[in-house]
């Protein structure tokens, strides 16, 4: 096992498909001579060549579009978005056609597009540049999204998200990309679909997401230490496919949940987990399921306010107490 | 099909910054001297109070991005001081310049920058989100291209309202391969509005050259032929002859409701933002030269020195007056309170702020 970044994971999962198949084409603004805006590419265009490492213009629509069309043809493209916020301007591509294209075709043409890039607030850039698409995107049947929290599953789940057949998006973030962690040496996926128990617990579940996993794991650890209490941190991983099944199977355990994400609270993922622990698992709850997202605002620049808005530690924690009490 | 207006090859624009031949078109020649000094005191006002945004920012005061304008002070400067009261401008991110020319105070643009309430948007916008709407100035966009529609939608407000008027929509080299951007001309010359598209030219979108981007290497401004519509190029060293063409463009909105597309050659001394260690794209020689050569401040004060409107010590004197403006701005924002938590909330819905029995909407709007 060797320790690296979350970035370092994410290129070594790009570097080995791209030597696995030929057919994988890595894509996007600056990836290629500048080594990509947050250096997850660097490197490549060396190893590989500009046949396979490509700079585009920032025509979003255009490019991410033709990665569209070339999938639909067998090539496998990497598409780089240097913010998720800036999927906006091809929306028409990544909802429309590569959602749709399988089902209206009567699953005669597939689209196994990969799209990432990071999706995260926290980082003082202001409200067009921190969307958090994964609800809004999962919500179109058709379209897979993986949001990964540690250097391992950004790994696994980018390899697996490169081998499927249909669109995948990856969501990461800018935050995390300095994260280290232990990543094995062989060759290995984290399949789409398969939520993750990050920490044990027995008194409560929280379920997250993303970098609110990484903050919800901080949290537990002030909870055993300070309120004595037993968290179970469940990282969902992928957004869509949900695994539901392990989600139920920690809230029959604890019998409380909390869900966190780092999006706006409104249609947010965690509203789709509550009634799914709602309608399966009613009986089995001993409180309310409770949430902690966003301030439900479009991101504060000042930085000291953004902080406050996301959540953090200290709200998780006093949540957490709210579903205990 | 349009005729394109003066047509000078970029080569041309490749001389070296002397005296402007520019200086007696008559827009520049029936500048007064009190004008000319003027128009000298904002541009060296835009250098200053970037240089003193570096030092915040190393500070650690400001976050997030911080693009810069430094270098390409005469494009805003030579467009903005032919404005009058129709006339309208938006931009992209790199907006600072065109905030301090509209007469936006270097306190507010400031604490902006440093996410305090005083700042323009009251802390919420940031450095790629300035707006000042009293000053016809529509922001400060941080999406690339997304401003172009905009900009030819407040040209079209102007022309509706009937007002003799125009918008300037200003934008980087790598912004005119945004779709948005196509869209936007192709809707200016259809239906006759009065905006001008100001393409600032300043070789690179981020570590992209120019030539690596954009089909057409050398003057995007050409791609108005496409659209129909009328065009220039501009050497954006010389701040007359920014003035010159641009007024040829703005007659043209005003008199006959016509769009132009402007390219304006020019180019920035730091990186893209300043989390771009500007290391590997671009020789450190390329900079000098422009630097040495064809620095827009200096050539202005140059030719003003040379018709005797400046003195040397005038023009220290204005120079470090725009120092200790910026110097006391940094204080300002120093000294300013951030929004407060109640604040994130705040200006999302006209409605939600003006709750009253005028209010028509009914249901939850904001989210717990
Ligand atoms: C739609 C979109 N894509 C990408 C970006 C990231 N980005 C910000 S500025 C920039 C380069 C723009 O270059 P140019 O248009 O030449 O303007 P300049 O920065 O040189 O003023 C890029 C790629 C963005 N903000 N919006
Ligand atoms: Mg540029």
């Amino acid at each position: 096992m060797a320790v690296i970044s979350y970035r370092e994971a994410l290129r070594a999962a790009m570097r080995e498909e791209l030597k696995r198949d030929d057919k994988v084409v890595i894509m996007g603004e600056e990836v290629a001579q500048f080594n990509g805006a947050y250096k997850v590419t660097e490197g490549l265009l060396k190893e590989f060549g500009p046949k396979r490492i490509v700079d585009t213009p920032i025509s979003e629509a255009g490019f991410i579009g033709l990665g569209i069309g070339a999938s639909m043809l067998g090539i496998r493209p990497v598409m780089e978005l240097m913010f998720w916020s800036f999927s906006y301007v091809a929306f028409d591509q990544i909802v429309n056609n590569a959602g749709n294209i399988r089902y209206m075709s009567g699953g005669l043409i597939n689209c196994p597009i990969v799209i990432r890039g990071p999706a995260n607030g926290g980082t003082n850039v202001g409200a067009t540049h921190s969307h958090t698409p994964e609800a809004i995107l999962a919500s179109h049947p058709g379209i897979k999204v993986v949001c990964p929290a540690t250097p391992y599953d950004a790994k696994g789940l980018m390899k697996a998200a490169i081998r499927d057949n249909d669109p995948v998006y990856v969501m990461e973030n800018t935050i995390l990309y300095n994260d280290k962690g232990e990543v094995p040496d062989e060759d290995y996926i984290v399949p789409l679909g398969v939520a993750d128990v990050k920490r044990v617990g027995t008194d409560l579940t929280i379920v997250a997401h993303g970098r609110a996993v990484i903050t919800s794991l901080k949290a537990a650890e002030i909870l055993e230490k300070e309120h004595g209490v037993s968290v179970e941190v469940v990282d969902l991983r992928s957004i869509r496919p949900l695994d539901e099944e392990t989600i139920l199977a920690s809230v029959r355990k604890t019998h409380r949940a909390l869900l966190v994400e780092e999006n706006k609270p409104f249609c947010g993922v965690d509203a789709q987990v509550a009634y799914l622990i709602q309608s399966k698992a009613f009986d089995e709850l001993d409180a309310p399921i409770h949430r902690v997202s966003s301030i439900d605002a479009p991101q504060i620049y000042c930085k000291r306010m953004e902080d406050l808005q996301m959540p953090n530690v200290e709200r998780v924690v006093a949540e957490a107490l709210k579903v205990l009490a | 099909m349009a005729k394109p207006a003066v047509l000078t090859h970029p080569e041309s624009l490749k001389r070296p910054a002397g005296p402007s031949e520019y200086a007696k078109d008559p827009v520049n020649a029936s500048m007064s001297k009190a004008d000319k000094i003027a128009l000298y005191t904002k541009m060296a006002r835009i250098r200053h109070f970037e240089q003193r945004c570096i030092r915040i920012y190393q500070q650690g005061k400001i976050g997030g991005f911080l693009h810069l304008y430094v270098g390409q002070e005469a494009v805003a400067a030579g467009t903005i001081s032919l404005l009058g009261k129709h006339d309208h401008i938006i931009t992209g991110y790199r907006d600072h310049g065109h905030g301090l020319m509209v007469g936006m105070g270097m306190n507010e643009c400031m604490a902006e920058l440093t996410g305090r309430v005083t700042g323009c948007s009251q802390g919420k916008g940031g450095s790629m989100h300035y707006f000042a709407p009293d000053k016809n100035y529509w922001g400060g966009h941080g999406i690339v291209g997304g401003q172009a529609p905009l900009g030819t939608g407040l040209a079209y407000a102007v022309k509706y309202m009937g007002l003799k008027g125009s918008c300037l929509a200003y934008m980087g080299d790598g912004a005119v391969n945004q779709g948005a951007v196509h869209e936007a001309y192709n809707l200016a010359s259809l239906w006759d509005l009065p905006v001008i598209f100001v393409v600032e030219n300043n070789g690179y979108s981020m570590g992209t050259s120019q030539e690596r981007s954009t089909a057409h290497p050398g003057c995007l401004a050409k791609r108005a032929e496409g659209y129909n519509m009328a065009w220039d190029v501009i050497n954006g060293h010389d701040v007359y002859e920014v003035r010159a063409k641009t007024a040829i463009a703005l007659k043209r909105a005003h008199e006959e409701s016509k769009p132009t597309v402007l390219e304006i050659f020019t180019y920035r001394y730091f990186g893209h933002s300043m989390a771009d260690p500007d290391k590997t794209y671009r020789d450190k020689e390329e900079i000098k030269e422009y630097r040495e050569k064809k620095d827009p401040v200096l050539a202005f004060e140059q030719e003003l020195l040379s018709e005797k409107v400046l003195t040397p010590e005038l023009s220290l004197k204005i120079n470090e007056a725009a120092m200790a403006e910026a110097d006391k701005a940094a204080i300002f924002a120093d000294e300013s309170p951030d929004p407060t938590v109640a604040d994130i909330t705040k200006h999302i819905y006209w409605e939600e702020d003006n709750r009253g029995p005028k209010t028509t909407s009914r249901g939850t709007i904001i989210f717990e």
